[in-house]
């Protein structure tokens, strides 16, 4: 082997032991480091409550596809393989950091494992993943500075640009590959040098060509440039340590966790409280999330865990259509809240309300709940659950639109945002050719196996009603024995708990469960998504709970279902998934399928469609919020259809029906455009 | 400052369909919901306001039957701090002035600096504040839209003049104001917050508490009576378009084409 001296046994100056100083370092580096991870723990321990230590297999599971898979990463592509290099080349390298750190002191270290031919591929991968990531760094760099993707833009009313802290990291992971390669290329530099003997190295890597590039350089200089390498890696290191926990590049340390404590049901909204029952809520002091330590622990952890990328934003559609609202700067401007309250020293701050504070009423009602930003993020961030805990807090101090206060107030009087009567929710079916063939069952009376559950939309609106009598048809074209709840059905509640009035979707949901109990069927349809997902997901104890459409798809698989070929064969259709059907319950194929075996029916799909399906608007109270936006989300919609080459838009959401109807006219295109529900193609086609 | 509020409980116009009952002398009662008197809920949601600032307590009150009491919950889960119940048989049947003679003895038991009524309810009649004003010989403001609270014994209230200008006036305590709508943004009040006062004591106060001599409230001293009820003859000219909401918009359009309004 070579005669240079490794930093172990170099002295400074021929007196002062560089192993000295190498082993102050790390201990320094990670004292300051423990420091600063203990008050970033400060508020996580003062935070709220929260269970995530249930499904161990699911979690872990997550944490290989999500965390270690980087499942999420490549749906935005260049930045997602770039994240990829970056992240695979961190985990292979911390092996080398860490033997690096103990070299300094402790000569010829290798990590235990690592002496034998594991060692050998070790450190060929090693020097490729060095190799990768500075060229990763690189791109990264010109990207953010000088293409500057929309995305990461930071608009005034939310400070100052991140570019520069995303450069200045990118340097220093630059300069961890820079000086951990420099440090090997000397020592073999000088090896080859000295005997002539010529070790292995990977052909085209960093150290490869830093070797061939010091050929030429004296036994003092690479000396001292291996000396020089190694401390400017180990300072930079444990100064990168240190830097993470102070910004966006938190997420390096806290990914693992995040992910791992991630939300795992979809659909489903976090209770008030964790570990406080529906029947103990009337005793707690204060409801939602009001100041800063009324969030959860993991809800924290999300806003440490931003990684500040911007797809949630880039993907929300409120913030698409220019409402007050940008996923990523509710979590900014929380991160940055606790850093303030939370100081690396001193006192910590009292908190303030956060709707006064950081936020605005609007930017939280502005949210449709979509799920957009959830599905993108690649760290698993949750934002409906603190949009509901946030509207939770607001509802209790009285912060309730106007808009909003009318259907609510209707809700809690007549179980329905319109305040129509009870006793005309079945009137849907009375409209007279409907009544001339068709009889609808009431189950307070009569006896069936499956109850249709209408919700208010579709019983009260005179537009959408027609949704009801075409379910009602199909179910019975299908030979479903069904019948409904008539005035014993309340409004499903599915956004009055999603607009933070628990109590009232309390009563709702109670009323509603035991109305569905005391009729014994042993199946539920509805034809509202909405309705689909408070049933199946937020209340509990119900017999299953099916779409229409997953009925239509099945009878047809069957043959109890058989449609004609398509009547309008020049149209091109488009199906339009529901947030509620799709992404929150993974309900795709099913529409599709029953659409695609209408014979003759040309179907295109939209750039964004399954889980990347764009909110029209967002349904059931949403209706009644006047937003302040430049645009509409369905004209957004409408226009992304056109784009495809549709002309028909096809959706199995009544919301999504009225949002898009109205949007066609708003964008001019009446004529050249029609929305359609998914039932009402189906029933012209029936055989 | 303490402020008092004279709330009513009536049918909700926003969550009803209103028919007239058989006798064709009243509205149908027997399905419908009822609520706070929106314009007293402005007033209400003023009183808090001014009380957060200035000090003080809100007191509200209502005459009315037992189940009047909902309202008056409603209104202290918004953030009044008393409410007090005015029941009793003599008191059915009373007029507007029967009224204001009621709450004028109630207002007399304490001692309020300011009297908040609304603007009008559902009888749409707007008396009670102005007699009750003239009764306790108290100043009177009508129809305020913006109250400034200036010392503890002058605010400044104003008032929407026609076209859209506003004017402002000095008024002394004590007085009554009537209150319009609009002139804030009340709070929202959630099952929680109605809950949370559900076993919070009213008193309930009758004509023998209040010392008031039954021949002047009540049937027995209304001196104006409602005789009838009733929807009005279509008149020359106006029509009912029926159907449909679309097939409604669709005759309009048509007709609207026709005569050229289009």
């Amino acid at each position: 082997m070579s005669s240079i001296i490794g930093p172990a046994n170099f002295d400074f100056f021929g007196i002062f032991p560089a192993s000295i100083l190498a082993f102050i370092l790390p201990v320094v580096g990670v004292g300051i480091f423990a420091y600063i991870m203990a008050r970033r723990l400060a508020p996580l321990v003062r935070a709220a409550p929260d269970y995530r230590f249930d499904h161990i297999g699911r979690r872990i599971q997550k944490l290989f596809v999500i965390w270690l898979g980087q499942i999420k990463q490549p749906r935005y592509m260049l930045a997602g393989v770039l994240h990829i290099v970056i992240f695979a080349g961190f985990l292979i390298l911390s092996i080398r950091s860490i033997s690096l750190v103990i070299m300094g002191f402790s000569e010829g270290f290798v990590m235990p494992g690592f002496s034998g031919w594991v060692g050998v591929v070790y450190n060929f991968l090693k020097d490729y993943a060095a190799t990768f990531v500075l060229i990763a760094c690189i791109i990264a760099a010109v990207r953010r500075g000088f293409f500057k993707p929309a995305r990461y833009a930071v608009p005034e009313k939310y400070g100052k640009d991140h570019t520069a802290e995303a450069i200045f990291v990118l340097g220093i992971i630059a300069t961890l590959m820079i000086s951990e390669s420099l440090f090997e290329a000397s020592e073999l530099a000088y090896a080859l040098k000295e005997t002539g003997e010529a070790h292995f190295v990977a052909p085209l890597t960093l150290v490869w060509m830093f070797k061939h590039m010091l050929s030429g350089a004296s036994f003092e200089f690479l000396q001292g440039l291996h000396i020089f390498s190694y401390f400017l890696h180990d300072v930079t290191f444990f100064f990168f340590l240190c830097f993470l926990p102070l910004g966006k590049h938190f997420h390096v340390i806290t990914s693992l966790f995040n992910v791992f404590f991630m939300r795992l049901d979809k659909g489903k909204i976090k209770p008030v409280q964790h570990g406080v029952t529906a029947e103990q809520l009337d005793d707690l002091e204060s409801f939602g999330v009001k100041k800063l330590e009324d969030f959860t622990w993991k809800h924290m952890l999300d806003f440490y865990s931003c990684a500040d990328c911007g797809r949630c934003s880039d993907q929300c559609p409120a913030n698409a259509v220019g409402r007050p609202l940008s996923p990523r700067f509710i979590s900014i401007k929380a991160r940055d809240l606790m850093f303030k309250n939370y100081p690396l020293s001193g006192e910590i701050y009292k908190s303030r309300l956060l709707v006064e504070d950081i936020y605005t009423e609007d930017e939280i009602w502005s949210c449709t709940t979509c799920g957009a930003c959830e599905e993108e993020c690649p760290l698993a961030i949750e934002y409906i659950d603190k949009m509901v805990d946030l509207r939770r807090g607001m509802v209790d101090e009285g912060m309730v639109p106007q808009s909003l206060q009318k259907p609510l107030k209707a809700l809690e009087k007549r179980g329905n945002p319109y305040g129509k009567m009870e006793k005309k929710r079945a009137d849907w079916a009375l409209e007279k050719e409907f009544k001339a063939v068709h009889t609808i069952k009431h189950l307070a009376k009569d006896k069936a196996d499956t109850l249709y559950f209408v919700d208010s939309i579709t019983s009260y609106d005179d537009n959408i009603q027609e949704i009801a009598r075409h379910t009602a048809v199909i179910l019975q074209r299908a030979g479903v024995d069904f019948g409904i709840l008539g005035k014993e059905e309340k409004d499903s509640g599915h956004e009055v708990l999603r607009f933070g009035e628990e109590m009232l979707y309390q009563d709702l949901k109670e009323q509603n469960t035991q109305a569905i109990l005391a009729t014994g069927v042993k199946q539920i349809v509805t034809a509202d998504p909405h309705a689909y997902n408070a049933l199946k997901n937020d209340y509990s104890g119900l017999p299953p709970v099916r779409h229409i459409s997953q009925v239509v798809a099945e009878k047809i698989t069957s043959g109890a279902l058989s449609l004609k070929p398509c009547l309008e064969p020049d149209k091109v259709y488009v199906y339009h998934d529901p947030c509620y059907l799709g992404r929150h319950n993974r309900l795709y194929e099913d529409p599709r399928q029953a659409l695609d075996a209408i014979d003759g029916l040309t179907r295109v799909e939209l750039e964004k469609s399954r889980d990347r399906s764009f909110c029209c608007g967002g349904g059931g109270l949403m209706l009644f919020y006047e937003p302040e936006e430049d645009t509409r989300m369905g004209v957004l919609r409408v226009n992304m259809a056109a784009e495809a080459g549709a002309n028909v838009i096809v959706t199995a959401c009544p919301f999504c029906l009225v949002n898009i109807q109205d949007a066609i006219k708003v964008a001019g295109k009446e004529g050249e455009m029609e929305a359609l529900d998914f039932t009402e193609l189906i029933v012209r086609h029936l055989r | 400052m303490e402020i008092l509020v004279c709330v009513k409980r009536v049918p909700d116009t926003a969550e009803n369909e209103f028919e007239l009952n058989s006798a064709g002398n009243d509205l149908d009662r027997d399905d419908l919901v009822y609520s706070v008197n929106e314009w007293d809920n402005y007033a209400v949601e003023e009183a808090i306001q001014i009380v957060d600032n200035a000090g003080g307590s809100v007191t509200v009150v209502t005459v009315g039957d037992d189940e009047s009491e909902e309202v008056l919950r409603r209104e202290m889960a918004m953030g009044a701090n008393n409410g007090v119940l005015l029941s009793d048989e003599g008191f059915e049947g009373s007029d507007g002035k029967g009224i204001a003679a009621i709450l004028k003895a109630e207002i007399e038991k304490g001692k309020y600096d300011l009297i908040l009524t609304g603007a009008q309810a559902d009888e749409g009649a707007g008396q009670v504040g102005g007699m009750l004003a003239a009764m306790l010989d108290y100043p009177y403001a009508s129809l305020v839209n913006k109250i400034e609270v200036v010392d503890d014994a002058v605010i400044k209230v104003g008032r929407e003049i026609e076209g859209g200008n506003q004017e402002m006036n000095e008024i002394q305590l004590p007085c009554v104001l009537s209150i319009q709508t609009g002139i804030n943004e009340p709070r929202y009040v959630g099952i929680r917050g109605i809950r949370k006062v559900a076993s919070v004591d009213i008193p309930v106060k009758g004509a023998g508490d209040l010392g008031l001599d039954a021949a002047t409230v009540g049937d027995a001293g209304a001196k104006t009576r409602r005789v009838d009820y009733f929807v009005p003859d279509l008149g020359e000219g106006a029509e009912m378009l029926e159907g449909s909401t679309d097939e409604i918009i669709e005759k309009l359009i048509e007709k609207l084409k026709a005569k050229g309004g289009l």
